[in-house]
């Protein structure tokens, strides 16, 4: 065989590597650029319609002036109440997969069922909470939409305590069991204090999770037009607001779904960003 | 090489373990138990809910087309048919962009680029999927309408067999906008995990292949991709479980029409949309109830397809120490 074939064929391989490789950097392309332009529309739209009057009023009806006060504090309290009520459960179940669960069989089916929960289409969650709250009390409320809220955020919290406490360092371990202390001693005044940074991460990628949930709140705290402080009465969330706005024909409520799509989008990256850099500083 | 750290046990069952240290453990494992209990708790709610409909219709809900308030009959072949194709087409779309994008990402990116990069697109993968639908309905919606279903209906919608596809009036909105979407939706979600399952595979692997004179194209189709199948199809499992329940992304531009058509121009609905869109104003227990049958169906569905995508991506989890 002379060189000459040898380098014909490897000329089609080269061909043949810069075409399918191509391909793959289209598809990078592709991905990116759709998705920056979802990005543009958004700033652009939101920018737009962002002012003052946004967090001062409360939502018009079409036609008249103002904003979105009422869904953000109800997205506030009810992602603050999920949040409270989440955080201590998810924690102590991530601290049983991670410490006294770690040869369990127990263990093991309840981190699959996790992370099961943790994909689980929230609609569904949504339909769970209607009947254990919604039916028995009669009314929709801020409660419910908390709960629902609180149930999309438990599977997050408990991975990422997982994921944390079992890089808490072996000789952190050695050294409090030959203290002779309590093992929940060593959990709680080390393992604990040495993974807090990561375990508030986790806590902030849940509450980033559950800030842009439309789907659970739309049978549990529906929707309320007016400012309420109760919890007990149906409660407006920017998500749901902004479902309702941007569904309708009027331009005045679908500049107002734009802002609020905005805020929420610009608060969950903000949130994202403050997780990661958590993680970066703790190793 | 680390050594396995020290058990609860060695510290705790002396004989003299103290009551603290059972109160806790106790506290520990009743909230994972009650964790785990959730989802045992969904279904049983769900289950006990569908009950009256499916008593009233039977297998005949799996089968049937109707779907009728005033008269009080329902079947659940529409919503099932839409939640499947819709997935469907996003995986169509998502898995090759998202497989590609992460070879992209992970084999011939410039390092300088690459960390940022793979931080934005896990960042998209966060963002809320309502800002997909809203995006879909008063953007994407119009522009499909305006310039490319016209296009496609002039063209594609004559042939033989496959015409059917593409006929009807260019709404905008309907099945085929409502799985782009979905496909756009879950394609940085499937790229972030296909980083990790090709991040994962062993460098020496990768090196030797290049070290036989193997193209970039050649190491990729006949090292990494065959190597990180189980992580790869997994990872398009997880992207499907999303998919399947997707509710807003969906709900915005599927047009909510209970029938099955041929042409995916034609609006339709999904199991979530349905939900979504008539659920608070249900009137009647066999109404809600059938809502709720259609809420189990989804929630059966979902369960299968995502633990058989645990399942696949267990192996990687366990070699990857991130």
């Amino acid at each position: 065989m002379s060189r000459t074939d040898r380098f014909a064929l490897s000329a089609r391989r080269r061909w043949r590597n810069r075409i399918l490789m191509g391909l793959c950097g289209g598809a990078a392309a592709t991905a990116l650029l759709a998705l920056a332009l979802i990005l543009w529309r958004l700033i652009l739209g939101g920018g737009a319609a962002l002012s003052w009057d946004i967090l001062r009023l409360t939502t018009p009806p079409p036609g008249s002036k103002g904003g979105l006060l009422n869904p953000i504090l109800g997205s506030l309290a009810m992602s603050g109440a999920g949040i409270a009520a989440a955080a201590p459960l998810g924690v102590l179940a991530g601290t049983y997969l991670a410490e006294y669960g770690r040869h369990e069989r127990l263990a093991h089916a309840i981190r699959f069922i996790n992370d099961i929960l943790l994909s689980a289409p929230s609609i569904i969650i949504g339909l769970f909470v209607y009947s254990l709250m919604v039916v028995p009390m009669g009314h929709f409320s801020g409660w419910a939409g908390a709960l629902a809220l609180a149930l999309v955020a438990v599977p997050v919290i408990v991975r990422t305590t997982e994921d944390v406490l079992r890089l808490v360092p072996a000789s952190l371990r050695e050294a409090a069991v030959a203290l002779g202390i309590p093992y929940w001693r060593f959990i709680v005044s080390v393992a604990w204090r040495s993974a807090r940074v990561g375990i508030l991460t986790g806590i902030l990628l849940a509450v980033a999770r559950i800030s842009g949930e439309t789907a659970p709140l739309l049978f549990t705290a529906l929707n309320n037009q007016f400012l309420s402080s109760s919890m007990n009465a149906p409660t407006a969330s920017l998500p749901v607001v902004i479902f309702q706005f941007a569904m309708s024909p009027y331009a005045d409520w679908q500049e107002l779904a734009w802002a609020g799509a905005l805020l929420i989008s610009a608060s969950v990256l903000l949130l994202n960003i403050c997780a990661r850099f958590l993680a970066r500083r703790r190793r | 090489m680390r050594t396995e750290p020290p058990l609860p046990e060695a510290c705790a069952d002396n004989g003299r373990t103290p009551a603290s240290e059972h109160a806790f453990r106790l506290l520990c494992r009743a909230a994972a138990v009650t964790v785990a209990g959730f989802l045992l708790a969904v279904f049983v709610v769900l289950a006990v809910n569908a009950a009256p409909a499916l008593a009233a219709f039977g297998p005949g809900f799996l089968t049937t087309q109707v779907w009728n308030p005033v008269t009080e009959r329902f079947g659940a072949v529409a919503p099932i048919f839409g939640t499947l194709i819709t997935s469907l087409i996003a995986m169509l779309v998502g898995v090759p962009l998202a497989v590609g994008s992460a070879l992209f990402l992970t084999e011939i990116c410039p390092h300088r680029l690459r960390t940022s990069l793979i931080v934005g697109v896990e960042l998209l993968a966060a963002v809320p999927s309502i800002i997909y639908g809203m995006w879909g309905l008063l953007v994407f919606a119009p522009f499909l309408a305006n310039h490319v279903q016209p296009f496609l209906i002039d063209r594609l919608g004559p042939l033989p067999l496959l015409g059917a596809l593409f006929q009807g009036p260019p709404f905008g909105i309907g099945t085929l906008t409502a799985g782009l979407i979905l496909g756009l939706m879950v394609l940085p979600f499937i790229a972030s995990v296909a980083c990790q399952v090709f991040f994962a595979i062993d460098p020496f692997l990768r090196e030797a292949a290049y070290g036989v004179g193997a193209t970039t194209w050649e190491v990729c189709r006949n090292v990494l991709m065959p190597q990180g199948r189980a992580g790869l199809l997994g990872a398009s499992m997880l992207g499907l479980g999303r998919a399947l329940g997707e509710t807003m992304a969906v709900t915005f531009v599927i047009g909510n029409a209970h029938r099955v058509s041929a042409s995916l121009f034609a609006p339709g609905t999904t199991i979530s949309a349905s939900l979504a869109n008539e659920f608070t104003e249900a009137v009647g227990d066999l109404y809600l109830s059938s809502l709720q049958a259609l809420g189990l169906i989804l929630f059966v569905i979902t369960f299968v397809v995502l633990a058989l995508a645990r399942l696949m991506l267990r192996h990687i989890e366990k070699g990857d120490a991130r």
